[in-house]
């Protein structure tokens, strides 16, 4: 069974103490992040389950908002997800481009992730990065003004962490 | 050289430390306010200044404050909508990265004005760096006695809390917003009620832009007199432009609303001209929602006058031949770009963004998008420009919220003025996949008839 951690749950009791009494559920769309955050990069059912008893709410109240929102992962994700950003001023400055780059380079489509679990490749729409094109978020960081040769960096970079981390 | 009274300090190093911002003046307007002002006063101060609403709508932000109902023992929020996902969008983004204090300091103030106990801020989920910037900054603020209960001994309490959301367009919409807020779906609500009388959990809500929190500061320190003597007519005060697409210097631009839109796009003190020595081919003004322009009409409104960098201006003609302020995103396409596959590209965004809660929208955006995917890869139909224009028209107005609008105007506004590059994807299908269909006339200079 999966549980939070004692720091863990002390972030989700912050999180929840933010609303008024009665209202926890607010809490929920933080508390989604938490729990993907902590159980995998993504969420099970269980994790959903998890997350509607925490909130004492009914788990289909979890899983529609799980299911509307484009950041929560219901599929198992690689170590390092790539969002690649497509829409109009990305698009304009070469994101196509981009994406092809990495599809090649990586040898998966859009949707995939790598044989060994590395890299997960998605395209999204608008990031809010659109002076700074073509960009892409990587966990909770942008990088952005993309080239063939940063993208190359990239990835480089994440294999390196993925084995000082091992 | 226009008047700064957001961007002034952002460049000051560390000026996202409390010590700093301090130091270079921040946090007097919540001084001012709490010890010398009522809070109705606050309220009408915000009035006089003109200030329109930052995010896209351009309503009056001091209006919007008063219509907020005030039942004896119910609490009344503000929340601050953070959640900047109109593609062409990154203004509230580079205000709270570099000056999340700017932020903190308009919401106290506005808070205060409106009642507001506890006050969130609903930050795209993405921009998850931000938020840890954001908390810092309100830790820092309830440290030094800017937050907390009894504020500068004035009797009023008040928290800020960051709420993330989760990667969903809608959520910028007011409604969806304040659902997303309470846990859920982010579906729009059918108005009214406004949120001013019911909002979030029920109670009275104000939702205002970041932008449009931050002009309280400098509105409160001058006086909204002296804030709304900056700019033209209705569009009083600074405005920050996100500029991108095809141009030598992309970024975010505080500008006074007196400029014209050549200088903007042609100076060096703004997007400093048209990359690769291109040639200007068409440009969305005011985030994608809003209807392109080809160069022509961008520079020079159809009577031949100097086009300016204002609400009334860009707006001027209607959408036969003007476009809007909307939210200030500014992207700028050079001649090689293709009109077609822009439309397209933004039909998708639409489409992959509509709540699904509304027909019209739900399934005309998706219809649109294929639509425009067939004439981009050479497969579509003269009538398929027809149908386009159709579908369009059956979902503005056909929705509860804005949404529908801003999917149908882009498509609107391409075929209005870019019909022949269409037709031409259609007529010239082959030659369409290997080359763009160039500058063709968008450039040309409009000839205005000599009136009587």
């Amino acid at each position: 069974m999966i549980q939070f951690n004692e720091q863990q749950m002390a972030e989700f009791n912050r999180l929840v103490a933010r609303y008024p009494e009665g209202k926890q559920k607010s809490a929920l769309l933080p508390a989604l992040h938490l729990a993907q955050d902590t159980f995998g990069g993504w969420l099970s059912s269980e994790t959903m389950d998890y997350v509607a008893s925490l909130l004492k709410i009914e788990p289909i109240e979890v899983y529609e908002v799980a299911t509307f929102y484009s950041m929560y992962n219901l599929k198992p994700v690689g170590k390092y997800l790539f969002e690649v950003c497509q829409t109009g001023p990305c698009m304009l400055n070469g994101s196509d481009n981009i994406i092809d780059y990495i599809k090649e380079t990586l040898g998966i489509k859009v949707g995939e992730t790598t044989a060994d679990g590395m890299f997960t490749l998605k395209t999204v729409e608008c990031l809010g990065a659109c002076g700074y094109a073509p960009m892409m978020q990587m966990g909770k960081t942008y990088r952005e003004h993309l080239t063939k040769e940063k993208v190359d960096a990239i990835i480089a970079e994440c294999r390196n962490n993925a084995v000082v981390n091992n | 050289m226009g008047r700064k009274l957001l961007l002034e300090k952002a460049h000051v190093e560390n000026i996202r430390l409390y010590d700093v911002y301090r130091r270079e003046g921040g946090y007097r307007s919540v001084e001012k306010a709490l010890k010398t002002m009522a809070p109705d006063a606050v309220t009408e101060e915000v009035k006089k200044s003109g200030l329109r609403g930052r995010g896209g709508a351009g309503f009056p932000a001091g209006m919007k404050w008063s219509f907020l109902a005030k039942p004896e023992g119910v609490p009344r929020y503000l929340v601050v909508n953070a959640d900047e996902s109109e593609p062409g969008t990154f203004k509230d983004r580079y205000l709270m990265e570099f000056l999340p204090h700017l932020l903190i300091e308009g919401m106290i103030v506005s808070s205060y004005a409106l009642g507001s106990n506890n006050s969130y801020i609903y930050i795209r989920g993405e921009y998850a760096w931000i938020v840890d910037i954001l908390e810092q900054a309100i830790t820092e603020a309830k440290q030094n006695g800017w937050l907390g209960k009894n504020i500068l001994g004035s009797g009023f309490d008040c928290d800020i809390h960051v709420q993330r959301g989760a990667g969903a367009y809608i959520c910028g919409e007011e409604t969806a917003l304040i659902e997303s807020l309470e846990g859920k779906r982010g579906n729009p609500r059918i108005k009214p009620p406004f949120p001013a009388v019911k909002g979030v959990w029920g109670c009275p809500t104000v939702v205002n832009n970041v932008e449009t929190i931050a002009a309280v500061v400098p509105i409160i320190n001058e006086g909204g007199d002296e804030y709304a003597k900056i700019g033209v007519g209705k569009s009083t005060g600074t405005k920050l432009i996100s500029a991108c697409g095809n141009i030598n210097k992309p970024g975010v631009y505080e500008i006074d609303m007196t400029i014209s839109v050549e200088d903007f796009i042609y100076s060096d003190e703004w997007c400093g001209g048209i990359a690769n020595g291109k040639k200007l081919k068409a440009c969305i003004p005011g985030g994608s929602s809003v209807p392109i322009l080809p160069a022509n009409l961008l520079l020079k409104t159809a009577k031949g006058e100097t086009r300016y960098m204002n609400y009334e201006s860009l707006s001027d003609g209607g959408f036969a031949s003007g476009s809007m302020m909307g939210s200030g995103g500014f992207i700028v396409l050079d001649e090689d770009q293709c009109i077609v596959r822009n439309t397209y590209s933004l039909a998708r965004f639409y489409r992959h963004e509509s709540c699904g809660q509304c027909s019209p929208c739900r399934e005309g955006t998706g219809w649109m998008e294929k639509i425009l995917w067939r004439l981009e890869n050479g497969e579509g139909k003269m009538s398929d420009i027809d149908l386009l224009w159709d579908i369009q028209r059956k979902i503005e107005g056909n929705t509860i919220c804005p949404l529908g609008d801003a999917a149908a105007w882009p498509v609107a506004a391409a075929i209005r003025h870019f019909r022949d590059e269409f037709e031409w994807h259609v007529s010239h299908a082959q030659e369409a996949q290997i080359r763009n269909f160039g500058l063709g006339h968008y450039a040309d200079e409009i000839h205005v008839p000599v009136s009587a």
